[in-house]
């Protein structure tokens, strides 16, 4: 079942690929796979042992045995929630696509379902070699998706994206490398802990540049200003959640010495880009810098309930990561929704977007309203959780933590009232249409996700590690 | 009378099926009509080939236990076979390359008789199992290469590259001839095992001429400092020549200087391993800060391919069975990727007529898809990527190098990988980021002809790079037995 998870996009993409299509049927049948890939999941959610926890769906085929290589994957609760969260951004994303319709559609949907299955892939992968195939392989269309169809700046952009993120990726190979021949074995379930300080920031180099964590989130403002709104949306939804977790799944739980030797930095780093990305979020003159810069200051925050490694941190770390990966998302394609209508994402040249347009106010200021996280909102519980979690580690970080918090009231309710209230900005005509039903479509099943988690957030905080202790699931490395 | 030597015919077979095919290729020459001759010689030298590499698998799975034929003279065993398969290989894809391009049709049926020639050369050189006919076939399958650079008497670049390529290639040969007499001096044996068995341990004229021989072979390596040709020659020889040079005169100087080494000088290992250390590091450095700079598509190929001679020449001075097993499997991918590569930039040419720069492959990738996503892959698969081969490869060589305790190679081959990222990626972007209405030149004149040849060997390469990264258990079985009878 995993397997299919992983390898019904790839196969949908070589079929857009190779096959003479028109592009709506190359839309039609893009999108038709990544519901499938939805139905899927629902599938695997179902029959996931949620009271059992541990390694499900696993399967393992040897690649190559002498230095035991092999082809291993499978799903904790955690990484169910986050091929959901996957799964989910990505067919919204790609709804979205087809129907703004990008050039070159049948290239554009097939490295759209590529990156599906990458990302799958690293969600699922249960070996070292495997995991970091997958985790480059995430690259090659995130690169091609931005450098073709970015805006005019794409091609800084790219190649700052590729430097840093095969900087980090490369530390990785040589740490695996290192890792896997030291243990004799690349297998994540078998393989034992490790107390090697330069192996854990080998790992570390590249998880905190994917995240990205500060200082090393260089490449994120131009990234994510320069993709067409649904990469964005991708990009910061889906693909960041793969450096938390493999800090989840790899640096904390295969290194617990070193993990606890540098917690205070990575703490610290965490805390620092939480305040600074806020800050950065409240300044940023446009739509998609203000997304961008939050997303720095959740990954901190998702990053700093990591590294508190108790039950209340790791629950909420995970929640958070499926909140704001639905947040992001929305907001990354309502960004792109708006910039289509006035040409700008400049927040001075918008506003007064609510008048006459309930639909686009109504979706934003949700979204919003979750986003800054009141309390019933599920990314209130996220985020409180997170916070109860780093209180165990010193009150300093959750005080931290308490800041951003109103940070993000600031910058999230600054956004809106650019967007949709104050006097009708020069950008806005009076012609620009409404939400049509076809946005809604696409955003609205993202939202409903969100409300959906805001009435039982214990969906995931609860079911995500075996027996619902996230400390003692860590310690004992999954096994 | 001179006793002779027991001759086994079998274990010669795909050398002289090469040779076969030089000789009635060439006779097509004065045989066959004008209309007919490039396509009777073009076949003979891929059935040459093909029938070699028939002869090469026959071979490979009947000579478990490595044997020396003709006195010695000659090695039969599995890791010969699996060099000459490659090197069957990438010459039959050459043939595909070379068929349609323009100059080839006055010299075709001499072209292709050449390239047999320097073929057979080289299955004979990683099957040469003393320093004379190491020698011998060096020379052999380097004359062909000499020629076949100047074959285009009417371009210039091609004669100014052979006459380099003649030059200093004479210089490396004659350096290898030396190193060879001194170590001859020193340890009064010319085969292999009898050099190891003198064991001569540190002793200086065997130092000297293992220095020699090193150098030597790393001319043929293309390795730095011993790469000063590289760039001109391959930019200047016709591109079907290059492809061939680039994936099948590297295969063998790396498996030969491997079995060399091994087999030959194991009591210098403390040294070699450290000479050849610095040596990779040295391509490493070179080929990719020069392959920064370079415009022009063939010449950033030849950079690329000095450092991969680094990479793989990490694998060999980590001296132990993983190096070995990571040395051959590399080779497989990467003469793929290269011929791939240059068959691609010989597409180009052929449509525009002049020299191919990362500025004239702009728009390529979207004119002709198959084409562009090939070199897309033959890029990445050189940068070391997932889902190519070349990123296994890349994962074997670090982990023979960290195996053998040198983890400072690690880093530096992590390090060059990054670096390489920024030229292999750049051509990706020329070719599917920027418009085609940025290119300045027009296409000599409409649509390019289809050539299936071409086209179809740049789709085996891809196979090859991709189904590479996949079957990865069944080639490293094929390099592990290939590399069992290399005393380790």
């Amino acid at each position: 079942m995993t397997t299919l998870l992983i390898v019904l996009p790839l196969a949908a993409a070589l079929i857009v690929w190779l096959l003479p299509l028109n592009p709506v049927s190359a839309g039609a049948l893009a999108l038709l796979a990544a519901l499938v890939e939805v139905g899927v999941w629902i599938q695997m959610v179902v029959r996931y042992d949620f009271a059992a926890g541990g390694l499900q769906f696993s399967e393992r085929r040897s690649w190559f045995s002498d230095l035991d290589v092999s082809y291993h994957v499978g799903v904790y609760g955690f990484s169910v929630w986050l091929i959901g969260l996957t799964v989910v951004v990505m067919a919204a994303t790609i709804a979205y696509a087809f129907w703004v319709g990008r050039e070159r559609v049948r290239a554009y949907m097939g490295l759209m379902l590529f990156l599906t299955g990458a990302v799958v892939g690293v969600f699922s992968a249960q070996d070292l070699l495997l995991f970091y195939a997958f985790f480059e392989a995430m690259l090659i269309p995130l690169y091609v998706l931005i450098g073709v169809w970015g805006g005019p700046g794409r091609m800084g952009a790219t190649l700052k994206f590729i430097i840093y993120t095969m900087a980090g990726s490369l530390l990785m190979l040589a740490a695996i490398v290192v890792y896997g021949l030291s243990q004799n074995t690349f297998d994540l379930v078998k393989i034992g802990e490790s107390s090697s300080q330069w192996i854990f920031l080998g790992f570390v180099a590249a998880f905190a540049i994917k995240s990205p964590l500060f200082p090393l989130h260089g490449w994120l403002p131009d990234a994510y200003r320069e993709s067409p709104p649904e990469v964005a949306a991708v990009l910061s939804g889906v693909v960041s959640k793969a450096g938390a977790y493999g800090f989840l799944r790899i640096a904390v739980a295969k290194f617990p010495d070193p993990a606890h030797d540098f917690r205070v930095p990575i703490l610290a780093l965490a805390a620092i880009g939480l305040i600074y990305g806020s800050l950065l979020a409240f300044r940023a003159p446009d739509l998609r810098g203000v997304i961008a810069y939050s997303s720095l200051a959740q990954m901190g925050l998702i990053t700093m309930g990591v590294f508190a490694v108790n039950d209340l941190g790791l629950d909420g770390s995970v929640l958070q990561m499926v909140n704001h990966g639905l947040v992001s998302a929305t907001l990354f394609l309502l960004a792109g929704m708006v910039e289509r209508r006035t040409l700008t994402g400049e927040l001075g040249r918008l506003g007064g977007m609510a008048r006459g347009r309930p639909a686009l106010a109504t979706v934003l200021i949700t979204t919003g309203v979750i986003a800054l996280a009141v309390p019933l909102s599920s990314a209130f519980a996220g985020e409180f959780l997170i916070l109860a979690g780093i209180f165990q580690r010193g009150w300093g970080w959750a005080l931290a933590g308490a800041v951003a918090i109103v940070l993000a009231a600031m910058y999230v309710l600054r956004l809106i009232s650019a967007v949709l209230h104050r006097e009708v900005g020069p950008a806005v005509s009076d012609a620009a249409l409404d939400l049509r039903p076809a946005e809604l479509g696409v955003t609205v099943p993202l939202v409903a996700c969100l409300l959906a988690l805001s009435v039982w957030p214990a969906a995931i905080s609860e079911h995500s590690f075996r027996g619902d202790h996230g400390g003692a699931d860590v310690a004992s490395q999954f096994k | 009378m001179i006793p002779r030597p027991q001759v086994d015919w079998f274990a010669l077979a795909p050398v002289n099926a090469l040779l076969l095919a030089t000789g009635l290729a060439l006779l097509c020459a004065v045989l066959v009509p004008r209309p007919w001759r490039k396509g009777v010689a073009a076949s003979l030298c891929a059935l040459g080939y093909a029938v070699a590499f028939g002869f090469a698998v026959a071979l490979y799975v009947r000579s478990a236990h490595g044997q020396g034929v003709v006195a010695d003279a000659f090695r039969r065993d599995r890791l010969a076979q699996l060099a000459t398969m490659i090197v069957a290989g990438s010459g039959l894809l050459s043939v595909g390359l070379s068929y349609r391009e323009r100059a080839r049709e006055d010299h075709a049926a001499e072209y292709y008789s050449l390239l047999a020639a320097a073929g057979a050369g080289m299955a004979f050189f990683v099957a040469a199992n003393n320093l004379m006919t190491l020698f011998l076939a060096l020379e052999w399958f380097s004359i062909s290469l000499y020629i076949l650079c100047a074959i285009d008497r009417d371009r210039l670049g091609g004669l100014e590259a052979a006459l380099k390529y003649l030059v200093i290639g004479s210089f490396g040969s004659a350096v290898l001839l030396f190193g060879s007499a001194l170590v001859y001096g020193s340890s009064g044996r010319l085969d292999f095992p009898g050099i190891a068995a003198a064991g001569g341990e540190h002793d200086a004229l065997l130092v000297f001429g293992l220095a020699m021989i090193i150098a030597g072979l790393a001319f043929k390596a293309s390795a730095a400092p011993f790469h000063m040709w590289t760039p001109d020659v391959y930019e200047g020889a016709p591109t079907p020549v290059t492809a061939f040079m680039a994936a099948a005169t590297k295969t063998v100087a790396l498996v030969v200087m491997l079995r060399v080494l091994v087999t030959a000088f194991p009591t210098t290992a403390d040294l070699w391993t450290v000479a050849i250390a610095v040596i990779a590091v040295c391509s490493l450095v070179v080929g990719n800060f020069a392959a920064l700079v370079q415009r022009n598509v063939k010449r950033m190929l030849a950079y690329s391919s000095i450092s991969h001679a680094g990479f793989m020449l990490i694998a060999v001075s980590a001296d132990s069975l993983l190096g070995a097993r990571a040395l051959l499997y590399y080779l497989i991918p990467y003469g793929a990727m290269s011929i791939g590569a240059f068959a691609v930039v010989a597409a180009r040419e052929r449509e525009l007529g002049v020299p191919v720069t990362f500025e004239n492959m702009a728009g390529f990738g979207w004119e002709r898809p198959l084409l562009g996503i090939s070199m897309w892959a033959f890029m990445l698969g050189f940068a070391g990527f997932p889902l190519t081969g070349g990123f296994v490869g890349k994962f074997y060589v670090f982990a023979a190098a960290y195996r053998h305790g040198s983890t400072w190679l690690v880093i530096v081959g992590v390090l060059a990988t990054l670096v390489s990222l920024y030229y292999y990626l750049g051509l990706v972007r020329a070719m599917f980021m920027r418009r085609t209405e940025d290119l300045q030149l027009a296409p000599i004149g409409g649509s390019p002809p289809r050539d299936a040849w071409l086209q179809g060997s740049v789709v085996v390469c891809l196979v090859v790079t991709v189904g590479t990264f996949f079957a990865v258990q069944p080639l490293i079985d094929l390099a592990k037995h290939a590399s069992a009878g290399l005393p380790f």
